[in-house]
């Protein structure tokens, strides 16, 4: 763990993916104090101020009726990292124990789970969510739900490879041999080689559920305004480029930096956590 | 041959089962959805009558299962039924709309083959070098954002700034060309009129680009992984030794092996753009299927939400076959499997 810590601290690029990361994850959780108009998070007018270029106080601008885009894009952080987080809370667990069942009990159960798996995995996910989110009502709950969806089969397939290769073990078989049960088997010899593979995908994953997240609203199909979302914020803004170029820049680049940070943090754990196997 | 038609066989046969599948899962998500189908279709001001009559004619009084029955009936010949939406055949809503689609996909999907997979040999040839360093950066920072963040980014780049590129659209509306296939590159050259061809290549440029950037960085990622891999086996020390150039140990001995586990991802990322094309065609002003696809998801248009899902999932199914075709072309272990038998 320290060992870890201090290789991903080591390393330049590391580095900044832990520093991005810290601060994606500061912004989101004092979004209220760094804030400089915390009441335009939400359906504010200010006619006097609207559409105005970067400037003091509002450095990235206001958008169409005037709200403060910095304060927006702080609020709207704070939305996708809590989705982020709650649709991975379902889809890990639900991915990991239906990979760990398929893989190790084999058999028609494998068979059925897995074609179940692949039947998920044959809809482009983007379309998956959006059809999800088209038939139900387009709120943030309906958004973590179609989320969660498309996500709990890449689980599946990484904890059910896994499986597959450790079944064969000395462990796994001297664990059998002295009675333990499949639950056992399952949870307490395999699933600790899981572990790392999970937590990296899961760093990776948080990024790429900000970037889908902000795809759906982008679409119109996520979170409604006047809740912020980086999504619909450039697509709102897309309208007026390249005049009004701060409506879009700012909230696109706003989710370059957060995804890259993950990714970049990610990837490193990938490699630490990989070579130490 | 008998091998891979061996493989080309038990694919077809397991897609066909995760298609029926697909089509088992839209059919019951777009039936879940709350209030009745006729209402919503028919609008506020329709009488109990009229509702009664389109439920009817929908079967949605009867059982969920009889109503799969009758819907894949009219599959099987073709049929997906009329768009509430649009008042037409979802068939020919979808054959109007595909073809400029598919067309940004297949695009797309050469530049990341094209530029990922020679950024990732060069990074694996250079390892721990600048070039390396170089590319992983720009290979990460591109899977960093979703497809419309680029489309962004680039048009404002290359149309505005520096006006290199089109801003939006498929052609310049000066060229009026007779639909044949819908494919522009297609039916340019079958007007013989090349000016038109080379300005409709002129307008995929930047929206195929910014479609394909996530996935030149993932192919690029995906092939310096599996180089790097297999520059580590004794056999290319032994080409060293026997002192052959680097260049060709990359290509013939190096780059082989790895395309295999690479292939199969790239063929998901590319399969996977057909729903990505979305973002970018919105951007865009593309006249493809996105802007039908979301219109009808908004107005809960149960016929053609069910028809364009299952229809982009019946691409993205072929275009693994294909990719599991090649991969086992170019596999010898495959392709001369169980030659005896």
């Amino acid at each position: 763990m320290k060992r870890t810590l201090f290789i991903l601290l080591s390393n330049p690029l590391s580095l900044l993916g832990v520093i991005l990361v810290a601060l994606v994850v500061l912004c989101a959780i004092f979004a209220n104090v760094i804030a400089p108009f915390p009441s335009h998070a939400g359906a504010v007018v200010d006619f006097v101020n609207f559409n105005k270029p970067p400037q003091w106080p509002s450095i990235m601008g206001t958008d169409l009726v005037g709200r403060d885009i910095f304060s927006r894009i702080l609020f709207a952080y704070r939305i996708s990292l809590v989705l982020g987080v709650v649709v991975l809370s379902i889809a890990v667990p639900v991915g990991v124990v239906i990979g760990l069942a398929a893989g190790y009990l084999g058999g028609w159960i494998e068979y059925c789970l897995m074609r179940l798996t692949d039947v998920f995995l044959s809809v482009p996910p983007l379309v998956l969510a959006m059809s999800i989110m088209g038939v139900l009502e387009p709120t943030l709950l309906n958004g973590m739900l179609a989320v969660t969806a498309m996500w709990w089969p890449w689980y599946t397939r990484v904890v059910y490879n896994i499986t597959r290769s450790e079944r064969e073990e000395g462990y796994v078989l001297a664990a059998e041999v002295i009675g333990a049960g499949p639950a056992h088997v399952m949870f307490r010899e395999i699933l600790p080689n899981c572990v790392p593979a999970i937590v990296t995908k899961m760093t990776l994953d948080l990024g790429f559920v900000i970037l889908i997240v902000s795809s759906l609203s982008f679409l119109g199909l996520g979170v409604q305004p006047p809740t912020p979302d980086l999504g619909s914020m450039v697509a709102e803004g897309a309208r007026y480029l390249p005049d009004s170029w701060w409506l879009t820049v700012f909230p696109a680049l706003a989710i370059l930096v957060a995804v890259f940070g993950f990714n970049l943090v990610g990837d490193a754990l990938r490699e630490i956590l990989g070579a130490e196997q | 041959m008998t091998a891979i038609l061996r493989v080309l066989l038990r694919r077809l046969v397991t897609s066909l089962i995760v298609l029926i599948g697909v089509s088992m899962l839209i059919f019951a998500i777009a039936r879940i959805i709350p209030g009745n189908p006729a209402r919503i279709a028919l609008g506020p001001n329709a009488t109990a009558e009229q509702i009664e009559r389109l439920s009817a004619a929908l079967h949605l009084d009867a059982p969920i299962w009889v109503q799969y029955g009758y819907f894949l009936r009219d599959l099987s010949r073709g049929d997906l039924g009329i768009s509430l939406y649009t008042n037409r055949p979802v068939t020919a809503d979808i054959a109007q709309f595909l073809p400029a689609t598919l067309e940004l996909v297949l695009v797309a999907g050469v530049m990341m083959v094209a530029i990922g997979l020679p950024l990732g040999v060069l990074s694996a040839r250079y390892r721990g070098g600048a070039i390396d360093n170089a590319i992983r950066v720009f290979s990460l920072l591109t899977v960093s954002a979703p497809g419309f963040v680029w489309a962004v980014i680039l048009m404002l780049v290359f149309a505005f700034f520096v006006p290199i590129f089109p801003i939006a659209g498929r052609i310049s509306d000066s060229y009026s060309i007779p639909a044949v296939t819908g494919f522009l590159a297609i039916d340019t050259l079958l007007a013989g009129d090349l000016r038109a061809f080379g300005n409709a290549a002129w307008h995929i440029v930047l929206p195929a680009l910014a479609l394909a950037l996530s996935g030149i960085g993932q192919a690029a990622r995906l092939t310096r992984a599996n180089m790097i891999e297999t520059y580590d086996r004794p056999y290319i020390e032994m080409a060293r030794s026997y002192g052959f150039p680097e260049g060709r140990i990359a290509r013939r001995y190096a780059l082989r092996p790895s395309l295999i586990p690479a292939m199969t991802i790239i063929g998901l990322d590319f399969a996977s753009m057909l729903g990505n094309a979305f973002l970018v065609e919105a951007i865009f002003a593309w006249p493809g299927l996105s802007r039908y696809g979301v219109a009808v998801i908004l107005r809960k248009d149960l016929n053609a939400i069910v028809g364009t899902v299952l229809i982009i999932s019946a691409a993205f199914l072929i275009v693994n076959v294909i990719v599991d075709l090649l991969v086992a072309v170019i596999n010898p272990r495959i392709r001369y499997s169980q030659r005896s038998a």
